[in-house]
């Protein structure tokens, strides 16, 4: 099937910076698809080439088999947006949000009202549809950008870290509501840095730094082939803990702060000695997308 | 991606004119004392007091002579405020427009929407002030209703102009440059209070460059009842603002958007 988002070589500079070197993505149709980056890998600059609002030095963008930016308007029009900042408009209430919103796509009014009361009752705010902007809790908010969104029925809806900063209640019923949307047939494309979530939602991804794809697959895929399944996280004084694990066979061991951590195929060798060393704290757990990540992307700061 | 071409009015432009007019109507009650109070003030305070002084040197009555030049100033100023703050708001703080490109509307259409929003603005703010002035006496001629259309396209020209200031503001305190150093100036010497032959020479034909005294040269013959000469120059050089204007403005907010 042809994709969705096609995107080939794409370049960006900012003067000598290079924000996007010779990205290459494909999303198919109907499934969710994560961009995984650090900050400032170019996720969101990759979002705003494909929709038009930013130029590009190099490389090309077909969106529905479109070209970007030539074919903007009628793109955008089959394109819900919920961006990474709160932009919803402080000057009228939830439902007049949506009915002005509508209106930038050139919907009529009566086509979209009982359109605009399913998407409250999608986003559980039927109860707030009077309420200003300004009353909102930030989940409140990020679930009506969310049905924001939605009301031209877009085909490709891009999500740009869309459960950052929101409580744990809030972030499953945006799950749920973001897998419903993917079995309705929707192509979901989104970023983030949470990789429970992409774990969670993302049938395909690929792990973006400084501008490129640096791996593409299934998250089960991608651990499979990048870290051992299980892992030991070890806490303690540094020095102690690497003098209790030196001699471990099999183990592929990485220090973080006052944490090291073993990767490893079989890890009774590893809980047996360390049930004699009861001043070491550990954690055992399978190993998971961010250990993926991290292998990739390295462990210094971001900012 | 908006390319370069001559300024656009699609159809897209009027939901954001209807979205700000939607703000507008919530606004109503406040704005009502601003439209028709503020006009009286001016017209009562300087129109009596002023007009004893100038009155005598003038082929209509001062109220007449004044009223005419409120009209045109305050279309500037309408216009120039809400394309001043109110598109920095919806621009910068807002993010509105952020929201909107994320629609099809393109960097045009919204530009567009709130020139013409802004030139609403002006007419509506003009009308109150015809009402006032004509229950004051100071409109001789049905030809007065002629001065509304004018109002708005007076408020297209300064609406656009305002822009390019906004384009390049980094905050709310760029606008006192605008407001003190353009439409102050504009305002105390374009003929709106007293008539400019009461100038050097010099300064009128400066002034003559500039286009506030176009509109209130518009303007005032239609409110005595007496001929209006040089139409067209008078049209050209308000629409030759606008273009010119909304041409900068546009580039400018390109280029600050779509980074």
């Amino acid at each position: 099937m042809k994709p969705v988002v096609d995107i080939r070589g794409l370049t960006k500079r900012f003067g000598e910076r290079i924000v996007l070197r010779d990205l290459d993505l494909q999303v198919p149709p109907g499934v969710c698809f994560g961009v995984l980056g650090p900050n400032g890998a170019g996720k969101t600059t990759a979002l705003r080439a494909m929709l038009g609002l930013t130029p590009v030095s190099d490389g090309t963008i077909h969106i529905f088999g479109q070209p970007m930016p030539a074919a903007g308007r009628t793109v955008r029009a089959r394109c819900g947006v919920v961006p990474q900042a709160d932009n919803l408009d402080p000057d009228f209430t939830v439902i007049e949000n949506l009915r002005v919103y509508a209106r930038y796509f050139g919907l009529s009014r009566i086509d979209v009202e009982s359109r605009i009361q399913a998407l409250l009752g999608f986003v559980e705010l039927t109860d707030r549809a009077d309420s200003p902007i300004a009353t909102l809790s930030g989940g409140m908010k990020r679930r009506l950008t969310i049905a924001r969104a939605l009301i031209n029925q877009p085909e490709l809806i891009i999500l740009d870290e869309p459960t950052t900063g929101l409580d744990p209640q809030v972030r499953r019923m945006i799950w749920a509501r973001l897998r419903a949307l993917r079995e309705e047939g929707r192509t979901l494309l989104l970023t983030t840095h949470y990789m429970d979530e992409a774990e969670r939602l993302c049938d395909q991804l690929v792990i973006v730094d400084h501008g490129r794809v640096l791996e593409h697959g299934s998250p089960r895929d991608l651990i499979h082939r990048h870290v051992e399944p299980e892992v030991l996280e070890v806490r303690g004084a540094a020095e102690r803990t690497a003098a209790v694990l030196v001699d471990i066979p099999g183990a592929r061991i990485e220090q973080i702060g006052d944490i090291h951590y073993c990767y490893t195929r079989d890890a009774r060798s590893l809980l047996a000695t360390l049930e004699q060393h009861r001043d070491l704290t550990f954690l055992h757990r399978p190993s998971n997308l961010e250990d993926v990540f991290l292998k990739l992307t390295g462990h210094e700061l971001r900012d | 991606m908006d390319t370069p071409s001559l300024p656009r009015l699609r159809h897209a432009a009027f939901a954001i004119w209807a979205r700000n007019m939607l703000v507008l109507r919530k606004l109503m009650g406040s704005s009502i004392v601003i439209n028709f109070g503020e006009p009286l003030l001016y017209l009562l305070g300087l129109g009596y007091g002023l007009g004893l002084f100038i009155g005598g040197q003038l082929d209509m009555p001062y109220m007449t002579f004044l009223a005419s030049g409120i009209l045109a100033a305050s279309a500037m100023n309408t216009a120039s405020f809400e394309a001043l703050f109110g598109v920095f708001t919806r621009m910068v703080p807002q993010k509105s427009y952020d929201a909107m490109l994320a629609s099809p509307l393109e960097i045009q259409d919204i530009l567009a929407g709130e020139i013409f929003y802004c030139a609403t603005k002006s007419l509506i703010h003009g009308t109150g002030i015809l009402v006032v002035a004509t229950a004051l006496g100071a409109v001789s001629s049905w030809s007065a209703l002629w001065v509304l259309p004018i109002l708005f396209l007076v408020g297209l020209t300064f609406a656009a102009l305002a822009l390019i200031m906004t384009s390049m503001a980094s905050s709310y305190a760029s606008f006192s440059y605008y407001t003190t150093l353009v439409m102050m100036p504009l305002m105390l010497m374009s003929g709106v209070f007293y008539p400019i032959a009461a100038l050097p020479e010099l300064m009128q034909k400066i002034l003559y460059g500039l286009p506030l005294i176009h509109a209130v040269q518009l303007i005032r013959p239609l409110m005595a009842g007496l001929p209006v000469t040089d139409v067209a120059l008078h049209l050209a050089v308000l629409a030759a603002y606008g273009v010119t204007g909304y041409w900068i403005a546009f580039r400018q907010i390109r280029k600050r958007l779509h980074v």
